[in-house]
């Protein structure tokens, strides 16, 4: 009874509001669902702020109270839920609620559940503690048989759910994906690209199933599986080429009007559809001609088809634009797409001129004669009221300008810059004026001017790079000496000039630039003294308003002037207020200088004029104090311990749990137990070998005289006593030698670091050039002034630089090509061996079968042996009692040759690593390139091999790799061949070493050769990566294991049903083993131990249990991704098998 | 992928905050204040578009607006979204509202910010556009207000009650609410353009 009273009081709510205040008990009651009417209306009758913060603190107190009372009903709980959302979205914080809204969503009917699902997806995030407690109610939510409620599951899942309980619910939103009503599936495949989004590991079995929903009949659920592969093919283009077809299919029947008319947004049929799928296609024909064409039909059509006047059209209209543009181009589509993009620029609508001058930025790049048609829209844009089409117009101008335009862009942009406020904006724009400003400056009065005007503005919000480039650019000069010293004295000048203005502030970014560059180059001056110029400085030290950071660039400045200085009377001062100075580190300058002052010569000899580009030698292993530390040692000192070892050992005293990951230093740990004393030294001489000739003295002198002591991880005490026992002896001759190798190793490294920054120069130069070549051709234009090919006036890498590469280059073929010769004889005869070896092979099958058994492969080796003529020496015997003669190579095709030559090469390697089959990545009539990977200890090792298949030789092959985030490649043998014969393979090697861990990545570069008398040829592959590929097995021993075990946070726990094959532990382990690459450590009973590490040094432990038909997977790692990932590949492996 | 929907009216009174990507309370507020500063600045009559500066993200982060009578609908989105399609999607919402609600104005959204969010749900769900089709939105939208009858029976009744007040005291309603122009009138929808 109380029950229906209750029902009819809370059902007439509103109408008791003007007498609320006179109601008795009932109306408070009555009250609660119009709460938030009397709420809202309260605070929009306040005029204060402060008057609403007290009103809402009352409102939450009082509903802190009502919803911890018991007696509250989960219907008023409804209400006060919304109430809090509100008191929320005001920026309240209503945090006690959090777990009433959580209970909401548990155990209300519908319309309660409703509004508790709301509530916690609009008051916690993914990380949220008590998210975990909704876990429980969304998988019942899921599986119930009321579609409102599973609809609802599915869109909390969306909105916000915890990561690691992914694994909970994901089976039963698979199954939702075969749901009768679509909208189900809809919202079931959104969820899962969600998944996608936030855990792409856990997703990956079920992307076959994105694939049923692309093709899924209803068109709804068709188009929210295109958010899922935008995202994927913009991720990993190469992997759903094959999808191309299928989505032109659709896009064609869009286009065509095939979908209902309940699809059509004024009378266009699914825009937003269409605007996906034209960003798909975009991606998919990038750079991909095959691909491209596919697409041609369909793009016509969708331009001719968008003439409706309509905001949507147009949005598809850019989007078609900027497909055209991006994929392989034809010039029909080119010409019409251009003419758009003059429709949009032309349009007197903001938001279309807007995208138009977007498009127009976009295209420029490949045709920068549109831009030359719109230059009196473009200026008049220039001046436009509104910012936003002001700023576009200046990164549309950034993109076209020369040496000719340079002043007027630049000055359009600084005006601009003076306008603006945001701090976003000062920094995107200084940073690109600064960028023109080196490129194209035309003198040098103007290049620091705007580099003044740049530091004045951008002040202390730039980007740190361009101070410092800008210093670099000074001190390192470009071309002409003379010229640099002018720049430098001009820069001199015009900063004494800002020093001496009254009542100036600048930036203290600026101030520290200003002070380098007197303190560098004031000697420069002709008319004013050092003097004059520390006075300067003086008075700016005694500033208060300049911070400690630029009083200590300040300082240096002065102690750079002072050996130049004749008379020091500043000087003195200065030290003796900045002595007793309550900054420690000024004080510290200060004494500095104190004691360098006392001693002339000293400072002068350390502090030369003019030398700020030549390197010091410093020797970074401190030996020169060993002879001090061993005089320690003798005398009874403690010996040396590094930081983390005296950790480790505290640690193991106290016997805690150590929770820090160990990383490196465990496996160098490992290392140093079985080295030589010899390695042990090499390894100090490594670590300090920034000036080699200055430390090969103080190498030798060490090894005679004192304890070998330190190693690369610090000092070694465990070895004491056995290196004492051979300081008797000491190995000599073996010590030369591979002090010898490690010369080598380390000059190689230098030469490859030039190498790869030449090229990056080399590439940066050829971008500019190519950007603006032909831009003015046309000659009538006043804005974009004519086309040069003047490269960069200043250079940032200056000609000393280059010359030294140079050098350098020359040097290291030279030891280079002595060297592979070396090791291609020694590979080769090795290879031959194993040729000679596996012949003998075939040949007994061929006897034991017919002749006409002889397969392919041992035919196309055959080539190869004679191609190795000069170390086939001892064999002619050999060969002549094998009759080599009779089966003499037919012509066979140039990719059976290639294959034969690489599996041939391959087997050097297998000896020592396990390799990949061989993989066609592209061809064309003349050429195929074919890659495998080769899974080296350290690296992966991708080679390249080019066969030419025509019979024609091609020139100046080149092969050359894009770089890519993820990964750092280096060149391994040379990757540019003079000459290609005919019918010949070349291998190009590339080791490929991981910088960032990552789930699926991509590597593209691209081969370019030429032909006999016809222009050079450009095909691009790409080929793909997995973090397996980085996979190698770490070889610890149990006890390691037993510690690593424990310092790791990050763990992952799986069962796999295993089929009664794999039941037995052995064996499983033994293909995890051989799939995966884990190291099998210890079989304990029914548990087994495996560990392997991430390259180059992140190890992950695995544990594994069998029960029954269960295997039991237990990962730890210190890299988070890391077991997600190796758990989902055992998965794969078992379940592969 | 849409980062954030803000709704506020011209005194830049939050009205609808939904973010999709987490962003700590203090910077939620912050981020609806600037975007309102940013917006407010500009005429009528130049684009829609902005640039939502490092507070979201960055550069690769827009902010696409419309401005109907007394309130902003804001969008954040970033480059996978297209600026005129958005454009779009917001007239959609818009006319959706203004379906659900029989002539819809800013008392709607503040009396049933609820439901609001519900029809939100419907439009983009996560970040990602779930329907652009308004029919289809309303048919979601009314089954789940058939469901509220049929299930609340007498419960139902507060809300219609509700409403019923809101346009009983509407005379002595908000004072910076301006009455002169509650209703958002659905435009034309070409003048948009």
């Amino acid at each position: 009874m109380s029950d229906i009273v209750e029902k009819t009081l809370t059902a007439l709510p509103g109408l008791f509001l003007q007498n609320q205040q006179a109601g008795g008990p009932a109306a408070t009651k009555a009250s609660f669902s119009s709460k938030l009417g009397g709420l809202v209306r309260g605070i929009t009758a306040l005029t204060s702020k402060h008057e609403e913060e007290k009103l809402i603190q009352q409102e939450l107190n009082s509903l802190k109270a009502t919803v911890s009372a018991p007696t509250t009903t989960l219907k008023m709980m409804k209400e006060c839920m919304v109430r809090l959302i509100y008191c929320e979205m005001l920026g309240y914080d209503a945090s006690f609620g959090y777990i009433h809204a959580i209970k909401l969503a548990q155990q209300g009917n519908l319309l309660e559940k409703r509004v508790g699902y709301l509530a916690v997806s609009l008051f916690l995030h993914e990380n949220h503690e008590l998210l975990l407690l909704l876990v429980n109610t969304v998988v019942k939510d899921l599986q119930s048989t009321n579609l409102v409620e599973v609809c609802m599951a599915l869109t909390i899942v969306s909105q916000i759910f915890p990561r690691e309980m992914i694994p909970a619910v994901l089976p039963l939103i698979e199954d939702k994906l075969q749901h009768s009503k679509e909208i189900i599936r809809r919202k079931a495949v959104l969820a899962l690209y969600k998944f996608h989004l936030i855990a792409p590991n856990q997703v990956q079995h079920i992307h076959i199933k994105f694939r049923k929903a692309l093709c899924d009949r209803d068109v709804g659920v068709m188009a929210a599986s295109l958010h899922i592969y935008l995202r994927m093919i913009k991720e990993n283009s190469s992997g759903y080429k094959d999808l191309t077809g299928s989505f032109v299919t659709i896009l064609k029947q869009v286009v065509g009007g095939k979908l209902p008319v309940d699809f059509n947004y004024h009378s266009v049929p699914a825009p937003w559809l269409q605007i996906q799928l034209l960003r798909i296609l975009g991606l998919l024909g990038k750079d991909d001609q095959r691909t491209s064409e596919l697409m041609y039909d369909v793009l016509d059509e969708s331009l001719r088809r968008a003439e409706l006047n309509h905001n949507v059209t147009y949005a598809i209209l850019f989007e078609c634009v900027h497909t055209v543009y991006s994929i392989y181009p034809k010039s029909e589509l080119l010409e019409k797409a251009a003419k758009c993009i003059g429709k949009f620029v032309l349009s007197p609508k903001i938001n279309l001129k807007y995208l138009g001058l977007k498009a127009l930025t976009y295209v420029i790049q490949q045709d920068p004669t549109l831009a030359l048609q719109h230059q009196m829209t473009i200026i008049e844009c220039l001046d436009h009221p509104d910012p936003i089409i002001k700023r576009e117009t200046l990164e549309l101008l950034y993109r076209i300008t020369n040496a000719q335009n340079v002043t007027v862009i630049v000055q359009k942009m600084l005006e601009y810059l003076h306008q603006s406020k945001e701090e976003y904006i000062i920094v995107n724009l200084v940073g690109k004026i600064a960028e023109l400003a080196e490129k194209y400056a035309p003198d040098n009065a103007w290049f620091i001017q705007t580099m003044n005007a740049v530091f004045s503005v951008g002040g202390d919000v730039m980007h740190p790079d361009i101070p410092n480039n800008f210093l670099r650019l000074l001190a390192e000069g470009f071309d002409d000496e003379t010229e640099d010293q002018q720049l430098r004295l001009y820069a001199v000048q015009s900063y004494l000039t800002l020093l001496d203005m009254e009542n100036a502030f600048y930036p203290q970014r600026f101030l520290q630039v200003m002070s380098w560059v007197l303190g560098e180059y004031s000697y420069l001056l002709e008319k004013e003294t050092p003097e004059d110029v520390i006075t300067r400085l003086y008075k700016l030290l005694m500033n208060d308003s300049i911070s400690s950071e630029t009083k200590a660039w300040l300082f240096a400045a002065v102690t750079k002037l002072t050996p130049q200085a004749h008379s020091s009377n500043l000087v003195e001062r200065l030290i003796q207020e900045f002595t007793i100075s309550l900054d420690t580190c000024m004080r510290q300058h200060a004494f500095e200088l104190k004691y360098l002052h006392e001693n002339v010569e000293l400072m002068k000899s350390l502090l030369p004029i003019d030398k700020s580009c030549e390197e010091m030698m410093v020797d970074a292993s401190l030996s020169f104090l060993d002879g001090f530390v061993a005089e320690g040692l003798s005398q009874g000192a403690a010996p040396y311990k590094p930081h983390h070892q005296r950790q480790e050992e505290k640690l193991s005293q106290e016997k805690v749990l150590n929770f820090e990951p160990y990383g490196l230093s465990f496996s160098s740990s490992g290392f140093t137990g079985r080295q030589s004393p010899a390695g042990i030294s090499l390894g100090s001489d490594v670590s300090g070998n920034s000036a080699e000739t200055g430390l090969k003295e103080t190498n030798s002198l060490k090894l005679e005289g004192i304890k070998k002591l330190w190693g690369k991880e610090g000092y070694l005490p465990k070895k004491e006593s056995k290196i004492g026992d051979e300081m008797e002896t000491p190995p000599v001759p073996q010590e030369n030698v591979t002090v010898e190798n490690v010369d080598q190793v380390v000059t190689k490294r230098d030469q490859s670091q030039i190498l790869t920054q030449s090229k990056e120069e080399k590439e940066k130069q050829l971008l500019a050039s190519s950007l603006f070549v032909g831009l003015g051709s046309e000659g009538t234009i006043n804005l974009l002034g004519k086309a040069d090919t003047v490269s960069h006036k200043f250079r940032r890498k200056s000609k000393g630089k280059e010359a030294k590469s140079e050098e350098t280059t020359s040097a290291q073929s030279v030891t280079c090509s002595s060297f592979s010769s070396l090791s291609k004889v020694a590979c080769e005869e090795d290879d031959y061996l194993n040729t000679l070896q596996e012949r003998e092979e075939k040949e007994l099958e061929k006897f034991s079968l017919s002749s006409q058994l002889l397969d392919s492969e041992s035919l196309t080796e055959l080539p190869l042996v004679e191609k190795l003529p000069d170390c086939s020496q001892p064999a002619p015997s050999l060969f002549a009692d094998n009759n080599m003669e009779i089966f003499h190579p037919p012509p066979s095709t140039a990719a059976s040759v290639a294959k034969g030559i690489s599996l041939a090469s391959l087997l050097e390697e297998t000896t020592e690593y396990m390799h990949s089959n061989l993989m066609d990545v592209c061809n064309n009539e003349a050429v195929s390139v074919s890659s495998y990977k080769i899974w080296k200890d350290d690296c992966l090792l991708m080679v390249w091999s080019v066969a030419s298949k025509s019979g024609l030789e091609l020139k100046s092959a080149n092969l050359e790799i894009f770089p890519a985030e993820n990964f750092k490649i280096t060149e391994q043998l040379g990757c540019c061949f003079p000459v290609m014969e005919a019918e010949s393979t070349k291998n190009f090697q590339y080791s490929i070493q991981l910088e960032k861990p990552f789930t699926e990545g991509n590597i593209s570069g691209f081969i370019s050769y030429q032909m006999m008398d016809t222009h050079s040829v450009q095909l691009e592959f790409s080929v793909n990566l997995s973090l397996l590929d980085f996979i190698r097995p770490l070889k610890i021993s149990t006890e390691d294991f037993g510690k690593l075990w424990l310092s790791f946070a990050n763990d992952v726990k799986q069962n796999i049903k295993t089929s009664e094959s794999q039941a037995a532990l052995p064996s499983a382990l033994k293909m995890l083993q051989q799939k995966l690459r884990l190291h099998v450590i210890d079989i304990i009973g029914n548990e087994g131990l495996l560990a392997c590490q991430l390259l180059p040094s992140i190890p992950c432990l695995l544990h594994c249990r069998v029960q029954t038909d269960v295997l039991a997977l237990w990962f730890r790692s210190s890299c988070s991704a890391l077991p997600d990932y190796l758990s989902y590949q055992c998965q794969k492996v078992m379940e592969g098998s | 992928m849409i980062q954030a929907i803000l709704v506020f009216n011209n005194h830049g009174k939050p009205r609808l905050v939904r973010f999709y990507q987490r962003f700590p309370e203090e910077i939620q507020q912050q981020i609806v204040r600037e975007t309102f500063h940013l917006v407010l600045k500009r005429d009528d009559n130049i684009c829609n578009f902005l640039e939502g500066g490092s507070l979201i993200g960055g550069s690769d982060y827009k902010l696409i607006y419309r401005h109907y009578a007394t309130l902003y609908f804001v969008f954040c989105v970033d480059s996978s979204e297209s600026e005129l399609g958005i454009l779009d999607l917001i007239q959609v919402f818009v006319e959706t509202l203004d379906k659900c609600f029989e002539n819809v104005c800013e008392l709607d959204l503040i009396f049933h910010m609820d439901k609001v969010h519900y029809i939100l749900q419907e439009v983009v769900m996560g970040g990602m556009v779930l329907e652009t089709n308004m029919n289809e939105i309303v048919a979601q939208i009314e089954a789940q207000n058939r469901l509220e009858k049929s299930e609340g029976g007498l419960s139902a009744a507060p809300a219609r009650a509700v409403s019923a007040v809101k346009n009983i005291n509407l005379p002595e309603i908000p004072r910076n609410i301006n009455l002169g122009d509650l209703n958002i009138k659905v435009p034309n929808l070409s003048q948009f353009v």
